[in-house]
């Protein structure tokens, strides 16, 4: 600690596991988008990843609540979130929200791979057939007729799915932007900052695992689906970073009360998470490098190498806005009077570790989903039904 | 008893400087008093009391003695920064400079050596400001309870039910007065005998409700923290509130605290 802060606040009350939650949640909420741009809006240049996206994105929600469990005080407690809401508060409408919204994207994916599930169970044998005929959760008419309703059903899913990334996102930011005793937080841009830096990282993740998983299978990545994602992504990205700029251009103009710590906590203390890794490393450099490939004529190689590594930029730079917003808005105190310190343990619940666990996991899923039912095969199309 | 007497003296009709003079010498059970005479032991505790709390900087020692007696009244884990009630000490100098600490939060006063940062200061004030939960009006912590285990009760205090408390600690960081705290996980000194839930001062709602004074109000050896009902007219804090220009925490924030100031100077937050 340096200078003066209130007793109480000598303790980080929120840990990485507050940084790692909102960033799962966008890469959610930006992954479902871009399912949503080719079902609702007819993007179909991301027809090769818009089912890719879609389990991509479960697999991150289904992830999602655990740093949250995690950090509570009392877990045991966690359902009372759902017995006893108090709806003044932006938080009790996570539990609501992330059901809702992860049941419409198993639906969503049940519907957009049902006819797989059944090709599967009419061509496996033993437990594997067992299980899809089970996933199938019997209904195996594939009749063109029916499939046409499904699509139709899940394009209505994907298209209520938009509003709810939204919001599932959305709130993340609104209960940041509305604590006022925070200035570093308290702003009515937070929502939109969040919900666009959700909508660049959930891009430039399924960029980065789309190239990642064609290297494995060892097929070429589909060349104008990745330049398509390439340009949504410095789109989405210049609004990001104009309203990130805005937000502190705001604060710097105005000169509050709390701009004097304001000031020092982003050139003393975030200098190299803030200014470094969030605005030049992970927006301005891949900003750069994604104008550059668009304009120079590159070669499918050269540009599908140059976007994977602006994507990993941009996710980096994302991670670091979470841990700029969650744990730089703890490193001063509310006093405005100095400066506190958050050092994140290797080891315990709320430690290193268990944070990279987290991480892992969502991979670990997408793994065994796609496993299961692999987005890019269109197997399994039989005419026995 | 002492306070008796002393009531009577005050009620007994001295010049109301002299009592102002007088209290400054003596207050040492006034606050008591002042309880007990706002709040009749027959009434029922939550038929809405406007209580207020008055702190008053120019009275201030700074000796810690409320932090101890707030500590061992409500069984508060004994670690610094886990404290409901502490006390800040502000120098000021010629060039305008602000400094403030609060080592140990206050409890073992500010006798110590003092802090190298103030050697070759010019200064030009110093003063101490006692600080505790505000009770506020529009309380920001309550909103942002997602199991609205934080709440206000009729009177108008704002409870913690540790009970329900899932520990997410979003008033934490809701407060803007660091008034709330997390009580460790592996506390053995605890309020309710919760751990890792949020905590804070309550004002004693235990002691405030039997018409009691707060601890804190009670261990002050100089009157600096007042306790009252706003409804008696002859109340201590009543009259301050009435004769007085007092002041509130960050009141741009619009929590509307029902803790007030006396001697507050601009850059106190």
């Amino acid at each position: 600690m340096s200078g003066f802060a209130y007793p109480n606040e000598m303790e980080t009350q929120w840990s990485l596991l507050i940084v790692l939650y909102p960033f799962i949640t966008g890469l959610v909420a930006g992954a479902f988008m871009v399912s949503a741009l080719y079902h609702v809006f007819g993007i179909t240049r991301f027809r090769p990843i818009a089912r890719f996206s879609l389990v991509a994105a479960l697999a991150f929600l289904l992830v999602a609540p655990l740093p949250l469990l995690l950090h509570l005080g009392r877990p045991e407690r966690a359902l009372e979130m759902f017995l006893r809401p108090n709806f003044t508060s932006a938080m009790s409408g996570f539990g609501f929200i992330w059901s809702a919204y992860t049941l419409l994207v198993v639906v969503e994916i049940w519907l957009v791979f049902r006819r797989d599930i059944v090709g599967y169970a009419q061509t496996s044998h033993g437990p594997k057939k067992l299980l899809y005929s089970m996933l199938a959760l019997g209904v195996f008419d594939v009749s063109e007729q029916t499939l046409h309703t499904d699509e139709k059903v899940a394009k209505v899913l994907a298209f209520i799915g938009i509003p709810s990334a939204s919001l599932l996102h959305g709130y993340v930011g609104f209960i940041f932007g509305a604590v006022k005793a925070n200035p570093w937080w308290s702003t009515p841009l937070m929502p939109l900052i969040f919900l666009l830096s959700a909508i660049v990282s959930g891009m430039a993740l399924l960029l980065v695992m789309y190239v990642l998983v064609c290297r494995v299978r060892r097929v070429a990545a589909d060349r104008e689906c990745v330049s398509s994602l390439a340009k949504w992504l410095t789109g989405f990205l210049v609004i990001d970073l104009t309203l990130e700029s805005l937000e502190v251009l705001f604060m710097l103009y105005e000169s509050e009360e709390s701009w004097d710590i304001i000031s020092q906590l982003i050139t003393q203390k975030l200098h190299y998470t803030f200014l470094g890794l969030q605005l030049g490393l992970g927006s301005l450099v891949p900003l750069f490098l994604l104008v550059s490939s668009g304009l120079a004529r590159l070669r499918q190689r050269w540009g599908t190498a140059l976007a994977f590594l602006a994507s990993s930029l941009v996710l980096i730079g994302v991670f670091s806005m979470r841990w700029n917003v969650v744990i730089g808005g703890q490193m001063f105190s509310k006093s405005l009077r100095g400066f506190l310190t958050y050092n994140p343990p290797l080891m315990g619940r709320e430690g290193v570790l268990v944070a990279a666990a987290l991480m892992v996991l969502p991979l670990v899923l997408f793994a065994t989903l796609v496993y299961f039912i692999p987005p890019w095969r269109q197997a399994g199309v039989t005419k026995e039904a | 008893m002492a306070g008796i007497t002393r009531r009577q003296f005050v009620l007994g009709g001295a010049a109301a400087a002299g009592a102002v003079v007088a209290s400054r010498g003596y207050s040492l059970i006034v606050p008591t008093q002042v309880a007990s005479k706002g709040l009749s032991q027959s009434e029922e505790p939550s038929a809405g009391h406007p209580w207020a709390f008055v702190c008053d900087t120019t009275r201030c020692i700074g000796c810690g003695r409320c932090v101890a007696a707030c500590k061992a009244e409500n069984r508060v884990p004994p670690e610094p920064h886990t404290t409901r009630t502490w006390v800040e000490r502000y120098v000021i100098t010629q060039r305008g400079e602000v400094f403030v600490d609060s080592p140990e939060a206050g409890i073992n006063g500010f006798s110590g050596p003092a802090n190298v940062k103030y050697e070759g200061l010019e200064v030009k004030k110093t003063f101490f400001v006692p600080k505790l939960c505000n009770q506020c009006e529009n309380p920001p912590c309550v909103r942002v309870c997602p199991v609205a285990a934080t709440y206000m009760t009729r009177e108008g205090v704002v409870l913690v039910d540790q009970e329900a408390c899932v520990g997410c600690r979003y008033c934490i960081q809701a407060c803007p007065y660091g008034a709330r705290y997390m009580v460790p996980p592996h506390a053995e000194v605890t309020p309710t005998g919760q751990t890792g839930v949020a905590d804070k001062c309550t004002w004693c709602y235990h002691r405030i409700t039997k018409g009691l004074a707060p601890a804190c109000v009670e261990a002050c050896p100089v009157g600096a923290r007042m306790f009252g009902d706003l409804r008696d007219p002859s109340d201590t804090v009543a009259k301050v509130l009435k004769e007085q220009r007092v002041y509130v925490l960050k009141g741009e924030l619009g929590t509307r605290p029902k803790a007030y100031y006396i001697g507050l100077e601009e850059g106190v937050r």
